[in-house]
């Protein structure tokens, strides 16, 4: 299972957000690869979910993985669900 | 160590601007102030806002705006403004901002942990509310140093 969190600078946010989805999967007691990229990057990279923010993620859902979408970088809750449903689903 | 980047020559709190451009630069310009980003991090900044939308309004009330090392960033550093007139960026959930951190990375991994100390401050809505409503550089200060190992 890999996850990838881009955002338009691939340096910050990203990563930011992959720190709060490697707390997640621990929680859930889940076992994942999570990277960041930035968006010019993402197209090059397989994988089996990519996470963003809105506007960004707009911009994933032609890659062929599933795709997250937040609203807020730091809202924990959001992201544990939306995580939570794109690994079962 | 979040404390050594959050000084006060890189605070500047209730300040007014007339739109998202002007506040922008009011945070790159402390910045290039203190040679940690060449002027063109502005240009990089505002031309990610312009193609890829308002995605660095990160949460509400919150911008968080960076752009790539390769954008003229010198050295890792950050600057925090708020704004006395809360601005619109085009944020439809997150907007309008009142707080503004300018984030300049390079690189290297060493930074990591110095953004994995801004995101646990971010998360927290009662210091970012403290921090929105705060009248003196000093308050910043004491506030970030809680998060600064």
């Amino acid at each position: 299972m890999k996850i990838l969190v881009c955002c338009g600078s691939g340096l910050g946010s990203s990563f930011m957000i992959e720190m709060n989805i490697k707390k997640v999967l621990k929680e859930i007691n889940v076992e994942a690869t999570v990277d960041h990229s930035d968006l010019s990057s993402a197209s090059g990279i397989k994988a089996d979910i990519y996470v963003g923010t809105r506007d960004i993620a707009s911009q994933l859902t032609s890659l062929g993985g599933k795709v997250i979408s937040l609203n807020s970088m730091i809202d924990m809750k959001e992201l544990k669900e939306k995580l939570v449903a794109a690994l079962q689903g | 160590m979040l404390s050594n980047f959050f000084t006060p020559d890189v605070i500047h709190l209730n300040v007014e601007c007339s739109d998202w451009y002007e506040a922008v630069k009011v945070g790159t310009d402390l910045l290039v102030r203190k040679n940690c980003v060449e002027k063109r991090y502005l240009d990089a900044i505002v031309r990610n806002h312009k193609e890829l939308g308002p995605y660095m309004v990160i949460a509400p009330g919150i911008m968080l705006a960076h752009a790539r090392p390769e954008d003229g960033v010198l050295k890792l550093s950050l600057s925090l403004v708020t704004l006395k007139m809360p601005i619109v960026f085009g944020n439809e959930t997150n907007d309008p901002v009142k707080l503004l951190i300018t984030l300049a990375a390079t690189n290297q991994d060493s930074h990591l942990s110095t953004l994995a100390e801004l995101m646990e401050l971010l998360m927290s809505e009662e210091d970012i509310e403290k921090m929105m409503n705060a009248d003196k550089e000093e308050e910043i200060i004491k506030i970030v140093s809680r998060y600064s190992s």
